[in-house]
């Protein structure tokens, strides 16, 4: 049974970072943890024949895009989050919203396990139908990826230009524009 | 083998996870940070799927998901900059006024 230990190991290491990722005051640990976590995640990944997914969720998922957090952190120098006065007596946080807003998240959390119980199918493994070699061969993503995925692949390439784009006009100086 | 249930709870959670995050947090940060494992339990669910259905199409649907979090973590970051700019602070409540 290694790969049920595996699989409620890298669960379990996910599902924690990601705990104290939200717990943490300081968003320095925060990235660090989430780093953790989608490291476990990969691992899953792997589990579920995607080596090429998992190894992109390293390195983009841990290796660019954290850093680009870890990046702006360092250079905001605002590693607290400050409580003000005001924040304690914000409309929002009058207890009639927080019992509202308490009764919504029980209503969501009993809504998710009751589709997860309702639904058929899924008590089955998760590994027995298709091709293994097919599945987690690099090349059969690449030919799908570039044939029937051809529109939302330029498409994703036009969203990444503007992103770009609106990055650097945001974040650049008054003065400079 | 492990059954699909398994990681469509694991997803489940994290999913949740990430949720009380953007609700609870006063850090714009970790409300990114909390948008982001919200994606990754989006990512997970749909890996399962495919390799339940036997095709390669929850893997590509997952490569456009990175795409996406990657563009937001790089405009929303700019933001928060330029937020961070105009009022010194990460507290998503000090930026309640739509203009100053």
């Amino acid at each position: 049974m290694p790969e049920t230990l595996l699989f409620y190991l890298f669960s379990g290491i996910a599902i924690v970072a990601s705990l104290l990722v939200i717990g943490q005051r300081n968003p320095m640990y925060s990235i660090m943890l989430l780093i953790a976590s989608f490291g476990a995640l990969s691992g899953l990944y792997i589990q579920l024949d995607a080596p090429f997914v998992a190894m992109a969720q390293v390195i983009v998922y841990a290796g660019a895009i954290m850093v680009l957090f870890l990046f702006v952190v360092m250079l905001l120098n605002a590693p607290h989050e400050d409580a003000a006065e005001w924040d304690r007596t914000h409309p929002l946080r009058s207890p009639g919203v927080g019992r509202f807003g308490a009764m919504l998240a029980v209503l969501l959390i009993v809504q998710l396990a009751w589709a997860l119980a309702r639904a058929s199918g899924v008590g089955t493994a998760v590994g027995e139908r298709g091709d293994v070699a097919a599945i987690s061969s690099v090349r059969q993503v690449g030919r799908v990826l570039f044939t029937d995925y051809m529109f939302a692949f330029e498409a994703t390439s036009i969203l990444i230009l503007v992103a770009m784009v609106g990055a650097v006009v945001l974040a650049g100086r008054e003065g400079q524009r | 083998m492990i059954p699909l249930e398994h990681y469509l709870v694991v997803s489940a959670i994290l999913f949740a996870i990430g949720t009380a995050g953007v609700f609870l947090r006063r850090n714009l940060i970790t409300i990114l940070l909390s948008i982001e494992i919200m994606l990754n339990a989006v990512n997970l669910s749909f890996v399962a799927f495919g390799r339940a259905q036997g095709t390669v199409d929850g893997q590509i649907i997952t490569f456009f998901v990175m795409t996406v979090a990657a563009a937001e973590a790089a405009v929303g970051l700019a933001i928060v900059i330029g937020l961070f700019r105009h009022r010194e602070s990460l507290n998503p409540d000090a930026f309640t006024s739509l203009k100053w």
